[in-house]
Parts: C-alpha cells; sequence; structure tokens
C-alpha cells in the first residue's frame, strides 16, 4: 500500500510542479535558516569533557566585605577566588583531586637566531591540574605537589608549541625563555582543547585555541608573571595578588561520588563560617556554593545574546514557513475532493486517505530537509568565515545531520497533520454528485 | 467600483480554514518585521555613531616590548621621533587607547571633594549626583591634534602638562563636564579622584567617544589625560593624508623595527582608523545583515504563499470566472475581485500583526534590552505589506482576468 501511496503523491506533486517548488523551497529556506543556528548553538553548549564532567566542581566562595556592592559593568569579583583561599583549599585535600590556576600570557624568545619572539596564553597552575582534566603526555609528565611547593622553574608545553621552538615533541629537559626567565621543559602534553575553555577566567576566550604551556602557579607568583583574567580587589590594590582581598584565581575540584559532594559543600559551608569567625569573612556562611560544571557553563554565558536572538529569528522563520506550507497543502488536498470522495466510495477507509496525503507531506519534507540541509551548509560556511571566536567550530555532525532531517520531517508532517485530517473527513457522496 | 463586498466575503467564509491561515502567516510576518526592522535601524545608528574623530586621516599600530623596560616612556619618544621621519606623516603620538578601540582604562571621580567624600563612606559612586565613572585616554603630546578633536572651551595641553606620574590637567568632554558640574561651567574647575592633587579641568571637547561603547547616556564619559605611556605596551597614532595611510603604515613596521628589533608588532594591529571601527562594528554589521536577509526572506516567503494560493483559487474558479465574465462582468472587475480579495486577508493579517508586534516587542524589552517599539512602524510594516501582496496576487489575478467568457460554456 505504501508504494502506491508513493506513487500517488509522486504523480499529485508532478501535476502541480511550481506549487511543489515553492512548498519545497519554503520548507528547505525554514529549515536551512532553522539547522544553521541550531548547530552554531548545539557546538557552542557541547559537552567539554565528556566522560568526565559530572565529576567536575567549582566552589564559589564570597570573601567581599558586606558594604561591597557588585559595579554593574564590571565582573563578578566573587567569580574567582584569593590566593589564600585556594591555598586552604588546596592543602584541605577534601576532593579526589583539585586545582587552582589563572591565564597567562608570556613573550617567548625562540632559540634560532633570527626568529621573532612571539606570545603564547598559557596556564598557571598546580599539580593535579593534569590529572583531573585528564591530559595525556606524549614525552615527560607532569610536576610534582613537591615542586608546586619548591615553586620550581619547570614548564610543560603544548606538542604544538614544541615542535614550533625545538622542531621535535620531545624537548623534555630543553630550556625556553618565557618572557624574562628560563624555564626546563619536563613535559609535552598531546593536543587538548575541551571547548568552550569551561576552565578558565569568565573575561577569557571560551572557544579557539587553547593553552600552549602550563607552568606551576607559585613559580608564576613568585617570577610576577602577567595573568591574563580578572583581578579584583575590594581594598586599594598594592600589587601584591597574594592579599586576602583580590581574587584572580580559579579553582576546580573532582569528587567521584555524590556523597562527596555533598560532603564538599559541608566542607565550604564550614570554612566560611570558620572564616568569618575568624573575622576575615562578613558575609554568612551559606554564601559559599558549589557549582557543577554544568552550572559553570551557564555562569559563563557562553552564548551571546545576539547569537540567541538570531536563533530565535530563524525559529520564528521557519514557522512562517511552516504556516505558508499548511495553507498551500490544505488548498491543494481541498481541491482533490473529487479523487477523495471516489477513493471512499470504492471503499478506501478514512486512515487510507490520511495516509496517502501524510506520505505526500513527509514526500516534501524530505525533499525540503535535502535543500535545508545544503542551504545549513552554505549558512555555517558563512559564518566560519566570521571572525567571531566560535565561528571555527561552526560544523555540522552527525546527530545534528541526522537532526536536520528529522526536523524536516516533523516539520513538513505536522504541517500535512490539519489538512491531510480535513481531507479525509470529505462525505463520498457528496462529492460524487458534483462529478 | 462597483464591486460588492459580499460576495468576497461570502467565498473566503467558505475557504475559511485557509484564509485565516493565510492571515496568521501574514501576522507572524508582520510582527516579525516590524521588530527586524526597528532592529536594523537601531543597529544602523549604533554603527554610524560619531567618535569625534578625524578617522580618515588616521592610522594606528601596537607595539609590545619583549624585554623589561625600565623606562619605556624613553624608548616610545625614540619610536616617536623615527616615526615622524616617514614622509607623509604630519603627527605622531603614543596613546594607550583610542575611541572605539575596545580596551579601556576608567576611573570614578567626582565634581567636588565633598561628594567624593560622601561616595567613598557610602563605599559607592552610585548615590552621588556628581560622581562618575568615565573612560580615560592617555597620551602624549600632540594627541588632540592628531585626533583632529573641537575643543569648545579652554586650551590644549601645554608642554609641561605632560608626565609619566600624577597628572593634574584634563580635557574632558562636553557630556562629561554636563555630568560632573550640572548647570555649573567646568572650565577651571577641579575633579576629584582621590588621588593627593586634584586634576584641573583646562579644555572640554564636543564630541569624544569611549574606547569600549555602553548605554546611550554615558558613551560620551570621555576625558584626555596628558599622562605619557609608560609601559611595554603602547599603541602609536599616525597622521597622514587618506591616501598614504597603507604606505605609512608599512614605512612604519619597518621603521620600528629598525629602531628596536626587540618587540612584537601584531599584524592584527596595524591598520587604518577605518578598519578599527570596522572591526568595532564587525558584529553589528553582521547582525544588520543577518536582519535584513532574514526580513527579506520572510517577505519572499509570504509572497510564495499568496501567490501559490491565488494561483489555486483561479484555477478553482475558472468556470466561475468565465461564467461571470458571460453575464457581464468585465476583464477589470475579475482583476479588481482578486485584489480586493487580497487586500482583505492581508488587512485581516495586518490587525492581529500588529498586536503581535506589540507583544514580540514586549517580549524583546524584557530579554535583550530592546528599546519600546515606536508606533510608526506599525503603519509601515502594514503598507509594506498590502504593497506586497497586491504584487504576488498580480500575477494570478491577470491570468484569471484573461480567462475567456466561452470557458462558462464548456463542462470542467
Amino acid at each position: 500500500m505504501f508504494g502506491y501511496y508513493f506513487d500517488l503523491a509522486l504523480r499529485s506533486l508532478r501535476r502541480n510542479p511550481i506549487l511543489t517548488a515553492l512548498m519545497v523551497l519554503a520548507i528547505g529556506l525554514g529549515i536551512g535558516a532553522s539547522m544553521t543556528m541550531l548547530t552554531v548553538l548545539h557546538v557552542m553548549s557541547a559537552d567539554p569533557l565528556p566522560d568526565r564532567s559530572g565529576q567536575l566542581f567549582y566552589p564559589h566562595l564570597n570573601p567581599t566585605p558586606l558594604s561591597h556592592r557588585k559595579n554593574a559593568m564590571g565582573p563578578d569579583p566573587t567569580d574567582n577566588m584569593t590566593w589564600p583561599d585556594a591555598m586552604a583549599l588546596l592543602a584541605a585535600h577534601r576532593g579526589t583531586r583539585q586545582a587552582a590556576m589563572a591565564g597567562g600570557n608570556l613573550v617567548v624568545q625562540p632559540e634560532k637566531a633570527g626568529a621573532n619572539p612571539f606570545t603564547i596564553d598559557g596556564r598557571y597552575t598546580t599539580a593535579d591540574f593534569f590529572t583531573m582534566f585528564g591530559l595525556r603526555f606524549v614525552q615527560g609528565n607532569a610536576w610534582a605537589a613537591t615542586e608546586d611547593a619548591a615553586r620550581s622553574r619547570v614548564v610543560v608545553l603544548s606538542e604544538a608549541l614544541s615542535r614550533t621552538l625545538f622542531g621535535t615533541n620531545d624537548s623534555v629537559g630543553r630550556m625556553v625563555q618565557l618572557g624574562e626567565h628560563t624555564f626546563r621543559v619536563i613535559g609535552v602534553t598531546a593536543p587538548w582543547m575541551p571547548q568552550p575553555k569551561f576552565y578558565a577566567d569568565a573575561a577569557a576566550r571560551k572557544f579557539g585555541e587553547s593553552d600552549q604551556f602550563f607552568l606551576p602557579l607559585g613559580t608564576a607568583l613568585d617570577l610576577k608573571l602577567d595573568t591574563s583574567g580578572n583581578v579584583s580587589s575590594w581594598q586599594k590594590f598594592s600589587g601584591d595578588l597574594t592579599a586576602s582581598s583580590v581574587t584572580w584565581l580559579q579553582f576546580w575540584v573532582q569528587l567521584d561520588k555524590p556523597a562527596q559532594v555533598a560532603a564538599y559543600s559541608r566542607f565550604l559551608f564550614d570554612y566560611s563560617a570558620q572564616q568569618k569567625a575568624l573575622g576575615v569573612y562578613e558575609r554568612p556562611a551559606d554564601s559559599a556554593r558549589l557549582d557543577s560544571l554544568r552550572e559553570r557553563l551557564i555562569t559563563l554565558h557562553l552564548v551571546p545574546d545576539d547569537l540567541r536572538l538570531q536563533s530565535w529569528l530563524a525559529l520564528g522563520f521557519l514557522m512562517v514557513c511552516m504556516v505558508n506550507i499548511v495553507a498551500l497543502l490544505l488548498a491543494k488536498f481541498l481541491r482533490r475532493s473529487g479523487e477523495v470522495s471516489v477513493r471512499r466510495a470504492l471503499g478506501a477507509q478514512r486512515r487510507d486517505i490520511f495516509m496517502q496525503f501524510g506520505v505526500e507531506s513527509v514526500l516534501i519534507g524530505l525533499v525540503g530537509g535535502g535543500l535545508g540541509l545544503l542551504l545549513a551548509q552554505l549558512g555555517l560556511w558563512g559564518i566560519r568565515r566570521r571572525p567571531d571566536e566560535y565561528s571555527q567550530l561552526a560544523q555540522m555532525d552527525t546527530a545534528m545531520l541526522l537532526s536536520t532531517f528529522a526536523l524536516a520531517v516533523v516539520a513538513s508532517v505536522l504541517a500535512g497533520l490539519l489538512p491531510a485530517w480535513r481531507a479525509c473527513h470529505i462525505a463520498p457522496a457528496l462529492q460524487l454528485k458534483t462529478l | 467600483m462597483n464591486l460588492p463586498l459580499q460576495p468576497i466575503l461570502a467565498s473566503l467564509r467558505h475557504h475559511r480554514l485557509t484564509t485565516t491561515l493565510l492571515m496568521l502567516q501574514v501576522a507572524l510576518t508582520c510582527a516579525i518585521v516590524c521588530n527586524v526592522a526597528f532592529m536594523v535601524v537601531n543597529r544602523w545608528s549604533e554603527v554610524h555613531i560619531d567618535s569625534g574623530v578625524d578617522e580618515a586621516s588616521l592610522s594606528v599600530l601596537d607595539s609590545q616590548g619583549v624585554k623589561a623596560d625600565a623606562n619605556p616612556w624613553v624608548h616610545h619618544a625614540e619610536d616617536l621621533a623615527a616615526l615622524r621621519g616617514i614622509p607623509g606623516v604630519t603627527s605622531a603620538v603614543a596613546v594607550d587607547t583610542l575611541p572605539l578601540g575596545g580596551s579601556e582604562s576608567s576611573t570614578g571621580a567626582c565634581g567636588s571633594s565633598e561628594a567624593l567624600e560622601a561616595a567613598i563612606k557610602a563605599n559607592s559612586l552610585d548615590g552621588q549626583s556628581t560622581c562618575v565613572q568615565f573612560a580615560t585616554l592617555a597620551g602624549s603630546s600632540g594627541e588632540l591634534a592628531a585626533l583632529g578633536l573641537k575643543l569648545i572651551a579652554g586650551r590644549d595641553f601645554l608642554p609641561e602638562d605632560y608626565k609619566t606620574g600624577d597628572i593634574s590637567t584634563a580635557i574632558i568632554s562636553r557630556e562629561l563636564a554636563k555630568r560632573l558640574y550640572p548647570g555649573a561651567q567646568a572650565l577651571g574647575k577641579s575633579l576629584y579622584n582621590g588621588s593627593d592633587t586634584p586634576v584641573r579641568i583646562v579644555g572640554i571637547v564636543d564630541t569624544l567617544l569611549r574606547p569600549y561603547l555602553r548605554d546611550a547616556g554615558i558613551n560620551q564619559f570621555t576625558m584626555l589625560w596628558p599622562q605619557l605611556p609608560n609601559g611595554n605596551n603602547v599603541t602609536y597614532l599616525l597622521r597622514s593624508a587618506p591616501r598614504d595611510s597603507e604606505r605609512v603604515l608599512e614605512a612604519a613596521v619597518a621603521v620600528l623595527n629598525k629602531v628596536n628589533p626587540q618587540r612584537i608588532i601584531p599584524a592584527k594591529s596595524v591598520r587604518t582608523y577605518t578598519q578599527m571601527r570596522d572591526t568595532y562594528f564587525q558584529r553589528d554589521t553582521t547582525m544588520i545583515g543577518l536582519l535584513l536577509a532574514s526580513a527579506m526572506g520572510l517577505f519572499f516567503v509570504t509572497a510564495l504563499g499568496i501567490a501559490g494560493l491565488a494561483n489555486f483559487w483561479v484555477q478553482q474558479r475558472t468556470r466561475q470566472i468565465g461564467i461571470r465574465r458571460a453575464i457581464g462582468a468585465t476583464r477589470g472587475d475579475i482583476l479588481h475581485y482578486f485584489q480586493i480579495e487580497n487586500f482583505l486577508i492581508v488587512s485581516g493579517g495586518i490587525a492581529l500583526g500588529m498586536l503581535l508586534a506589540y507583544a514580540l516587542n514586549l517580549l524583546l524589552m524584557q530579554h535583550y534590552e530592546l528599546p519600546r517599539l515606536p508606533l510608526h512602524y506599525l503603519p509601515i510594516g502594514a503598507l509594506a505589506l498590502w504593497g506586497l501582496g497586491q504584487i504576488a496576487v498580480l500575477g494570478p489575478a491577470l491570468r484569471a482576468a484573461a480567462v475567456p467568457p466561452v470557458v462558462a460554456t464548456r463542462s470542467v
């Protein structure tokens, strides 16, 4: 029966080629615009570390005085942590793993004579960073907690930077000049590029290039290396990053079991209470909280308002296209009332008529979906040519490819529903009279 | 016109569902397009905001020192001397940032010392009427003239005003002057920012935009500051004839690398002021393009819908048209019939669309800080849709008018 309906649908569509083309074009445009935007949103809200994101948490403390009011335009100082708090949380060691970190931007001086210096982005962090986030080493390994304490002048390079500087990924033991100082390479990491870069400061770029070097946080502090994130102070800033009134560090903790998560929340509460008792904090202990990685991504507001607006616009466009198709299909199906009454008079049930027109709608949806896919690829190509930081990510994966067709078919079936329902309620006898 | 509306309305009632759908489509299009047009106009005026700067004659480039430097200003001064030697360069200035340059330093200050004390006590500038947060633009001698700013009161900085340390003079924008000293002459007054010596206002410029735009009301809260850039990173501003700018920039990179190769000149930072402005507004221009494209798309799809349906109805009614023609209706009558029918459908859609447009605007105001939709967008949107409907229906209506009366005598 399906084959017969398919044949009928093809004939019907061929009978009105212009109308068919209009419907396919309308659904194609709607699907193309929507899928372009949905793909961009999809890649921007992807899980940066699918295998371990459920175990990563971002503690928030609030050391700001009660009289402190957040500047409406400025960053939120409680988004980051002070040095004393981060060190206390590190030392307490209540999570499976934990690390404090800050972004850094340094000038690297290649050894090769005549090579120009250039700037690179990297991270100042503590030993657990690598195991907690699952970085793989192609050569050497990470530094140990003892080297954090000793503030050793060691550095871990990305494979790409190692190749640029030394022409090989095996640069362990070599010396590299970063800023004014020389560091010994102890490890080279395999490419690691979580998108978005969830662990970085709220002001940092979240898409695109990843960190090219990692060095111990204590060492960076010792050498007064430049940091590249928000530094907020609610007292006159003396330049001392270890002050208890300066927030600038990101802190992540790995908690494997729900019981651990609950225990850590309690620990943060107790820590806040203790700091308040000591007179360091002024705010109540329950102003401390523990965010999951998902919650952290929401705080970071990764999807710009413009992009959200564009997506709504695309969906609005799809809606207009759908209303358009409903009207056209309705007119088309009702025009074939005569044909329907004959089929009904010959014994076809309402279900059969419904199926027949349903197949025709789906067919339009599939062809429109194919056109929409082409248009979406064109749209994504256009987005990749924009200089926005997320633009390079605008690629369709298999899931989005399939959802394009799914959306197209769902849209066209929905659009065909009302017309087909109306068509199958045509009374056989009445229409036969007019023949 | 002797066409009674009755038969048209009767026919529309007969196709109630289809007519409603078409009206709904027109309504949605009307609602979206009105808001889209409003957003386009908003962005357009944002992109074309006056910076107060003579942009066409200016070029910029950044230089980042690689080695630690005890006295960077001395080296910047050497750079400036070399840059002034480039043929075609009429002035060269070292600055920290520029209007629409993106990165901004800002400071809070008050128009009186009492207000500052009150603000310090309250730990916030918010409650004080003469205290405000504004952007500071530091630069070496000649910045005012190089930028081509219009001084409306006072004077430019004197050579002795320029220092690397604490500054005691400033030039502010007219809007900042109004905000700091409401109803009073700002020239010669002092502003208090908490440093030991108050800063005296020596000049007022007409228009000067912030490096990073915020709300319309505070976009011109700016101050020129005769502080010599004394950090490793500096921006050089070069003035030349507009046609020379490409050559001047090329020469500038070469000259700077010759003076001292221990620096990084990011290729992205080497650009004309116009290019810098375009980069600043790149997202907005993209958005304008996308908004226009979607409005066009909506119009296109709606026109397709109207034309497609009209075509269908013409086919369906060929026999009736023939009968009407046979009993005396002129071609014009048939043509007008379809035109009026379309006008009625589109009018219905517009009526609903205006309500939807308003509702959509309320939604956008809530979530995207869009201002209220001015009422005059509604009649403009209505006119556009009426026009669109008439154009879309013209083809099918003409085809209907061309149906010969003899059709009436044939059976379908």
